[in-house]
């Protein structure tokens, strides 16, 4: 599918990616054409690219010269790092905000929170990344911004490719500080919309089932309020909140592509964009295979919670 | 007569409207229940049953209102704080609700639903509370106990569900159960096992049970006494054998004509539909709908007045009194 799609696009990878003399000379344009397989027909490109796929060989990248495989390994981990980060984040604060704001209905709590997952969800993203690079750590210099680690910083020896990770199994302090307080920022920027639709989400989730017949049943077990919405009420709340968790970490990821540029996180998202801008056609194809990958795992992760949280969706 | 277990007098609810207006849905309602005496409650839906009910628990809609007075062994529960509410709630009175495919939780054990509140009301601890909640799904039949405890709701049918409920009610050993509408959601062979089973828990544990329903049918075999409600008031009250025997309101009439069989009349309903909340018509609240009333029905709320010893009436006008006085 993501194949046909790069094929479509009315550009031509020649002129995106050779100058503007090069692409004047035919001999220079049937080189890069024999060099990149683009010279054969469509079926057969195809096929190719299938069979070298299943070998773990996803072509080279026009762009940046390497394989395209090598430029993924290194790009992945950062991006999950930071979607990770950011989905940590979303339901930290979207689920627990959302929970108080149900259990405080039309009181001031729920309204303060109504204003804020509402401006989660309006706000437009690369607005609040501008804004936050520019004031919190330009102007007011709170955290640092701009790259994964400071400038001429050793990364850490890589294990998982998360650098918070990988410098905390290193024992390396500093490091981990560093590449923490570099994560927040965008973290936080690329969580904003999911937690006020979390935020939205849960609120509503937690008053349907307190409506519920069974919480009523609980309530008049005489037991404490507390045991009551941690047990009776949190768990089929959370049922449909996961559902939306998993929709919402496939959204986050796609604005990844955003965040990343501005806050110079040479991820995934900032690959897929400049070799959609240079038609780069291996690298798109490696990125729509890892995301399709990606969003697979996601699928997978919300159907085995399913089974953990309710008993009637478990195998037998 | 020994003082009865629970005693509501005047009760009083009522509830916000959309706009905020305070309407009444239990309008000055007196009942009593002695321990292991059976009492039923009747009436079409709407007639605030439920209300009285929940109102007993401390467990009204939010935003209700109650006024009036409930006591359980003598002890007034409006006026009780929180705290104590809860330690009243599945430890003095249970309530058993409605529709098995709700009333349990879909997603914990049936031993967590069972267990919980005895162990948090005695302190009971985790084996002891597994073997009393085992005992009891044995006492209310449910094959295999100590299997069913490892189970979860969707598991067992529905009449099985209600079985498990009542027990899940009956845990931390209350001396009142309150059961609303048991058995509507079930079909008539299961609906006579939980009556059964409702009937062997009052004779043997001296349990007081509050029925509710809207088919007088149903209170027929079990209730010692009745109750019939209608719009938020007690339209008539007596033994069982009595009022079904000798209905004196034309509303309890009406009841059981509308009865798929038995009564003089088969299956005859009730012209029209209960007031809605807000709605209720000046004096008999019954007088729109009734085939007996007249003009006078319309100007006051006739009084509940006794009409026999241990029998009592709210209706002026009397269409089913057994001698009639002529007046010339
Ligand atoms: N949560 C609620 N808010 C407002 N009105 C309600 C609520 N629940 C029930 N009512 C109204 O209160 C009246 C009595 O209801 P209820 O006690 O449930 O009747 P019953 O149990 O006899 O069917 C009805 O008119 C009903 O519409
Ligand atoms: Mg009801």
């Amino acid at each position: 599918m993501s194949f046909l799609l790069t094929q479509a696009v009315p550009g031509d990878p020649v002129t995106a990616n050779l100058g503007q003399r090069a692409s004047e000379d035919p001999d220079a344009v049937a080189a890069f054409r024999a060099a990149n397989g683009l010279d054969k027909s469509l079926p057969e490109q195809y096929l190719t690219y299938v069979g070298n796929l299943l070998t773990g060989d996803f072509g080279t990248s026009q762009q940046t010269r390497n394989p395209v495989a090598s430029d993924l390994a290194e790009k992945v981990p950062a991006t999950m790092e930071l979607a990770l980060a950011a989905i940590l984040v979303a339901v930290v604060l979207g689920v627990g905000f959302g929970i108080v704001a149900a259990l405080y209905r039309d009181r001031w709590p729920d309204q303060v929170l109504r204003v804020l997952s509402l401006s989660g969800v309006s706000v437009p993203t690369f607005w609040l990344a501008l804004i936050a690079y520019y004031w919190i750590s330009f102007k007011l210099d709170l955290l640092p911004a701009g790259g994964r680690l400071s400038p001429g910083a050793p990364t850490p020896p890589q294990v998982t490719g998360f650098y918070t990770v990988d410098s905390l199994l290193a024992g390396d302090w500093a490091t981990f500080g560093d590449a923490v307080s570099r994560l927040v920022l965008p973290a936080l920027v690329l969580a904003s919309f999911t937690v006020g639709v979390l935020l939205r989400f849960t609120r509503a989730a937690v008053l349907e089932v307190l409506g519920d017949e069974y919480v009523r049943a609980a309530r008049a077990k005489g037991l404490p309020e507390l045991t009551v919405v941690r047990r009776h009420v949190l768990r089929p709340a959370l049922l449909s909140v996961v559902t939306v968790t998993g929709v919402a970490f496939a959204g986050l990821l796609s604005g990844t592509v955003l965040v990343e540029q501005i806050f110079g996180w040479r991820g995934l998202g900032a690959y897929a964009y400049t070799s959609a801008l240079a038609l780069d056609l291996p690298a798109i194809m490696g990125v729509s295979v890892v995301v399709a990958v990606i969003y697979i795992l996601i699928n997978l992760v919300v159907d085995l919670l399913y089974g953990v949280i309710d008993p009637r969706l478990r195998l037998s | 007569m020994t003082a009865p277990l629970l005693e509501v007098s005047g009760l009083r609810v009522r509830l916000p409207s959309r706009t905020g207006a305070m309407l009444p849905a239990v309008d000055g309602v007196d009942l009593t229940v002695h321990a292991g005496e059976v009492l039923g409650v009747a009436g079409e839906s709407g007639s605030g049953k439920t209300m009285t009910a929940l109102a007993t628990l401390g467990l009204l809609p939010h935003g209700a209102r109650t006024d009036g007075s409930i006591r359980l062994a003598g002890r007034e529960l409006l006026t009780l704080s929180d705290k104590q509410l809860r330690s009243v709630r599945g430890r003095e009175v249970a309530m058993v609700a409605q529709d098995p495919r709700t009333a349990l939780h879909p997603m914990l054990s049936i031993e967590r639903q069972l267990t919980e509140h005895l162990r948090h009301h005695h302190g009971v601890g985790r084996k002891a509370a597994r073997d009393e909640a085992a005992d009891l799904l044995d006492q209310v039949r449910i094959p295999d106990p100590r299997a069913a405890l490892a189970r979860y709701p969707h598991e067992f049918s529905g009449g099985m569900r209600q079985r498990i409920a009542i027990a899940s009610a009956l845990a931390a050993r209350p001396s009142l159960l309150i059961a609303d509408e048991p058995t509507t959601a079930l079909d008539v062979t299961v609906q006579a096992g939980i009556l059964r089973l409702l009937d062997r828990l009052r004779r043997e544990r001296g349990l007081a049970v509050l029925i509710i329903t809207h088919d007088l049918g149903v209170l027929s075999s079990i209730a010692d006494r009745l109750v019939v409600m209608y719009a938020g008031r007690v339209v008539e009250s007596g033994t069982t054998a009595d009022v079904l025997a000798s209905a004196r309101h034309p509303y309890t009439h009406g009841l059981l004509d509308a009865l798929p069989e038995g009564g003089s009349a088969a299956m005859r309903p009730i012209p029209g539909s209960p007031p809605a909340l807000g709605a209720v018509p000046s004096g008999c609240p019954f007088h729109p709908r009734c085939a007996s009333a007249r003009d006078t029905c319309a100007a006051d709320v006739p009084a509940l007045l006794q009409i026999a010893p241990g029998r009592l009436s709210a209706c002026p006008v009397d269409p089913y009194a057994p001698v009639r006085e002529v007046v010339s």
